[in-house]
């Protein structure tokens, strides 16, 4: 197992390794900063946004909603997290020379085409679908899958198994089962 | 140092290492989905193999506190049938739409915008779907320990042993 790949890749089995490392000293930090361990996630950012967004043209609104008065709007530990990561992956593509800006996927171009509004469309309405149904199941595959299993929480298992198990039946069906190319 | 601080340090490394791994990009997730490319399966286990072990350790010390979510099963399937879903055609999820964007592929914009509205739209089906959905069967706060009656160190090596075994299998088929 090489560590480093050509075009300055890692290997996932060592990048993964070190994103374990950084959950456990991050579930450290979390409890001696905060009296109170936090583990990695992000849906829950999503619904900040959305009503520090909503807030702006509807207060009262907001304010008499009852999953936004449970969430807390706030800008707080997982907000920064995640917009972290916007600038890791910025950093780290920009030293290593993967830095690209692309409108269309080469897979889904090559199976849809390279028209940029029918991916937006697809992108968008996948994230509206996507979103809802992690709400519900109260976790994405990193507060679920990441933090639930290296827990072994149950509802971690249970999750990542229907979020891997619709995904794979979906991409069959959405981007063919035959290998082509 | 204050809480966000310390959240955009740990979002900075966490973004950094997603890119390194390449599990950003939309071919790689979708690739995953396909039983074609399995490098976001290789990261994703890697990371729970170490950090299973890391937690395991700091729990039983009790430097820090287990967090499970609450086994609400009709919530869990339902709510994992449609973000399986969305996933699939997005090509993303939360954290690595947001990751991708920091690598140019700016498609994703839409991704996040579509989940901002997801969000959004979750909030007003929410008092809903709490008398539904959400009060159904819920098992609590479940560890898989307690509920199979064993020591966490019995299921650790086990977990071990089966996601080194499927990574020798990757790699002998490639994927």
């Amino acid at each position: 197992m090489k560590g480093r790949l050509q075009d300055g890749a890692w290997s996932p089995y060592l990048a993964g390794a070190l994103v374990g490392v950084l959950a456990v000293v991050s579930a450290l930090a979390t409890t001696g900063l905060m009296g109170k361990t936090s583990y990695l996630g992000a849906s829950t950012t999503f619904v900040r946004a959305a009503g520090l967004l909503e807030r702006a043209v509807a207060p009262e609104r907001v304010a008499g909603n009852a999953y936004f008065t449970k969430e807390k709007v706030q800008v707080d530990w997982q907000f920064m997290l995640v917009t972290g990561v916007l600038f890791g992956a910025l950093v780290a593509a920009l030293t290593d020379g993967s830095f690209k800006m692309e409108g269309v996927p080469p897979a889904w171009a090559g199976r849809f085409g390279p028209s940029v509004g029918k991916r937006a469309f697809w992108a968008f309405a996948g994230g509206i679908v996507a979103m809802i149904g992690a709400r519900l199941a109260d976790g994405c595959p990193s507060g679920h899958g990441l933090s639930g299993m290296m827990q072994l929480s149950l509802s971690g298992f249970a999750a990542l198994a229907f979020f891997f198990g619709t995904g794979i039946l979906v991409a069959r069906i959405v981007y063919g089962g035959r290998k082509h190319e | 140092m204050s809480s966000q601080m310390l959240g955009l340090l740990t979002g900075f490394a966490f973004g950094f290492l997603l890119q390194k791994g390449r599990v950003l990009r939309f071919d790689k997730q979708v690739g995953a989905m396909r039983l074609r490319d399995m490098t976001i399966l290789k990261f994703m286990l890697s990371a729970i193999l170490v950090g299973g072990v890391g937690i395991g350790l700091l729990s039983h010390w009790d430097w820090i506190q287990i967090a499970h979510k609450p086994l609400n099963v009709g919530a869990i399937a339902i709510g994992g049938v449609l973000f399986g879903a969305g996933w699939a055609v997005m090509g993303f999820c939360p954290c690595t739409a947001i990751g991708a964007l920091g690598e140019g592929r700016w498609h994703a914009l839409f991704a996040v915008l579509g989940m901002v509205v997801g969000a959004a739209l979750y909030a007003e089906l929410y008092p809903l779907l709490k008398s539904t959905v959400l009060a159904w069967k819920d098992f609590g706060k479940l560890g898989l320990p307690e509920a199979l009656g064993v020591s966490r160190w019995a299921i650790i090596p086990l977990f071990w042993a089966m996601c080194l075994g499927l990574f020798a299998w990757f790699e002998k088929r490639a994927l």
